[in-house]
């Protein structure tokens, strides 16, 4: 597109205004973190804090070092865990099926394929409660928490229309050299298939990692308890301390945030593309 | 081994399932499709294990659990109840009120969010569709609040919301009309509660309907701009003639998605309301309601029909959405 100096001034100008308005909330987060208590709910003249300090970081690592509060590196480390486990056991089992459903050829298996697009349809949140019902006995367990989440048809269905996309040509090659399936899956179509890996792990990381509905309903104890599940009960003590929530809140988004710096192109590209097919 | 397989029957690898079976190559063939078929089924194995263990059977309980009394942690066995758990939903003053007003506010929020988010998000997706420098840095601007999660986004808007003088917004509001704004509280007056969760909703979801619209726009072949441009076109006419059409499918699917993700809204409005000071009633969603019957009432029954309106609705906002994008995409 041609462009002028001023048409181009005119874009950041423009683009520089909205971005500021738009990333106002997490500027919020984070000053607010550096600032004493008092001092975050303090309006417009107080955003621009006169004091920084880390004094609500040492007072949250303080507040969660006992076992009446509960320990921050045990609510990191539960969802770190379980983010890792539904990442990983997820791209495993939802790939193979996906290659199992979409390369290898047997009666019955478009059934079994319509099948997964159905089960696509049903949002977690249609089956929480009977969910919540049957597992009643299992709360509080790390194993509830990510179990119900490693198969997933939506990430079956992604890997399908990315494995659809591939020449047979190729894995005939293989075969032909006398490679069976699981040798032209693991050796051959997984590593040509990185773009789709990264989409989906990106996609389930975030909403594993953000996951707030089921812990709600199957975990009080705060040993097994994910981070923003203790957001939430942190906030929502009384009084309040709000630079120690804040604090909290960076501590809560930072890894992913790092996730994100690092891979900033992966993650845009992967979520786009794993919706443009629709 | 001497044919491999007969490729040439699905030249680009797509559709294969639905496609007529390969054909026959005579008895010779190697059995090569009942060693698939073991393998297949293992390699699905897994994830179709998964998939009806927590979606399969789970889905059809809450619709079995829906006809009966079932209460969580009570001595009585449930009692077959029928369609009375429906029947009270819908007409039982004490229920059906809560009920039936969060069946409006879902949809209060979805027809609020729907054109909102997804013309917020073509706006900023078309502003940054540019070849400037540090695009890619206003790109990832725009999507960092996708990344963090609900529970923490509603804790930082409950501030900037608050109640007080010394909220961000109440503050700015008094800066700007010189005084004249006093303290307003958005998340406990009725009337603004609801944009509120709109308002933190949209700023954290925009970024991802925006980044897929990005991806359409670049779809669109520069051609087509520069023979727009031959023909003397507008900004306008382009956007009209060029860029509309070019996108219509991927805009289309991301009202749709957009709509049933609308529908899905929980956790802001569950972290607000527990510990925020937001009006329970003018933001339960069905969700909500679901939840709070099952876990604080201990009313499986009751939160299993709500459960299979919520279904319902989904369903039927999903398969309009097969139907609008897949006639898009034949244009």
């Amino acid at each position: 597109m041609t462009s002028t100096p001023l048409r181009r001034l005119l874009d950041y100008t423009v683009l520089s205004v909205l971005a500021f308005v738009f990333v106002l909330p997490v500027l919020y987060l984070v000053l607010g973190s550096f600032k004493p208590s008092d001092q975050v709910l303090s309006g417009l003249t107080g955003f621009l804090p006169t004091h920084l300090s880390l004094d609500n970081y040492r007072a949250v690592l303080d507040a969660f070092d006992s076992d009446a509060t509960g320990y921050l590196w045990r609510f990191m480390g539960v969802s770190l865990f379980l983010s890792t486990v539904v990442v990983l056991g997820g791209l495993v089992v939802n790939s193979m099926a996906a290659y199992g459903l979409t390369r290898l050829r047997w009666r019955g298996q478009g059934a079994v394929f319509t099948l997964v697009l159905l089960l696509m349809l049903v949002p977690f949140e249609a089956v929480a409660v009977p969910l919540f019902y049957l597992f009643n006995d299992q709360r509080n367990t790390l194993a509830i928490q990510a179990v119900p989440f490693l198969a997933n048809a939506f990430s079956v269905y992604q890997f399908a229309t990315f494995f659809r996309a591939i020449p047979p040509s190729i894995e005939e090659a293989a075969r032909i050299d006398g490679a069976g399936p699981w040798r032209t899956f693991f050796a051959i179509v997984v590593p040509m298939s990185k773009p789709v890996f990264a989409s989906v792990a990106i996609l389930t990381f975030l909403t594993q990692w953000g996951s707030f509905l089921w812990p709600v309903l199957m975990v009080s104890d705060p040993a097994v308890r994910p981070l923003p599940l203790e957001m939430s009960v942190f906030q929502g003590q009384q009084p309040v301390d709000w630079g120690q929530v804040l604090a909290f809140g960076v501590l809560l988004v930072l890894p992913v945030l790092i996730v994100f710096a690092f891979f900033q192109r992966w993650f845009v590209q992967g979520v786009a593309a794993s919706a443009v097919k629709g | 081994m001497k044919t491999v397989e007969p490729a040439a029957a699905t030249p680009s690898g797509r559709h294969r399932s639905e496609g007529p079976p390969p054909r026959a190559t005579g008895p010779a063939r190697p059995p090569r499709r009942n060693r698939d078929r073991l393998h297949g089924l293992l390699m699905s194995a897994p994830a179709l294990v998964g998939l009806i263990a927590f979606v399969g059977v789970p889905f059809v309980y809450a619709v079995v659990l829906s006809f009966y009394n079932v209460r969580l942690g009570s001595p009585l066995a449930p009692t077959f109840f029928g369609v009375e758990q429906y029947r009270r939903l819908f007409t039982d003053p004490d229920l059906s009120g809560p009920f039936l007003r969060a069946l409006l506010n879902n949809l209060t929020f979805a027809v609020v969010v729907v054109p909102l988010q997804t013309g917020l998000a073509l706006a900023l997706a078309i502003l940054l569709n540019r070849k400037l420098k540090a695009i890619g840095l206003f790109r990832s601007l725009f999507f960092l609040p996708v990344v963090f999660p609900m529970a923490l986004v509603a804790v930082v808007w409950r501030l900037i919301l608050a109640r007080s003088g010394d909220g961000l917004l109440n503050s700015a509001l008094h800066t700007v009309s010189l005084g004249n704004w006093g303290a307003f509280d958005w998340l406990g007056d009725g009337l603004t509660a609801m944009a509120s969760i709109i308002v933190l909703s949209v700023w954290q979801g925009v970024g991802f309907q925006m980044v897929i619209l990005l991806a359409g726009l670049q779809q669109i072949p520069s051609e087509l701009y520069e023979a727009a441009r031959l023909d003397r076109a507008s900004r306008w006419q382009q956007f009209r003639h060029v860029t509309l059409p070019g996108i219509r499918g991927t805009l289309v699917f991301v009202a749709l998605l957009t709509s049933v993700l609308s529908f899905r809204v929980f956790d802001q409005v569950y972290v607000l309301v527990k510990g925020g000071g937001l009006d329970e009633d003018a933001t339960r969603t069905v969700m909500y309601q679901a939840v709070t019957t099952a876990f604080d009432q201990n009313n499986i029954g009751q939160a299993s029909a709500i459960t299979v309106v919520f279904f319902l609705i989904v369903v039927v906002l999903t398969l309009v959405q097969r139907r609008v994008v897949r006639s898009g995409n034949e244009d």
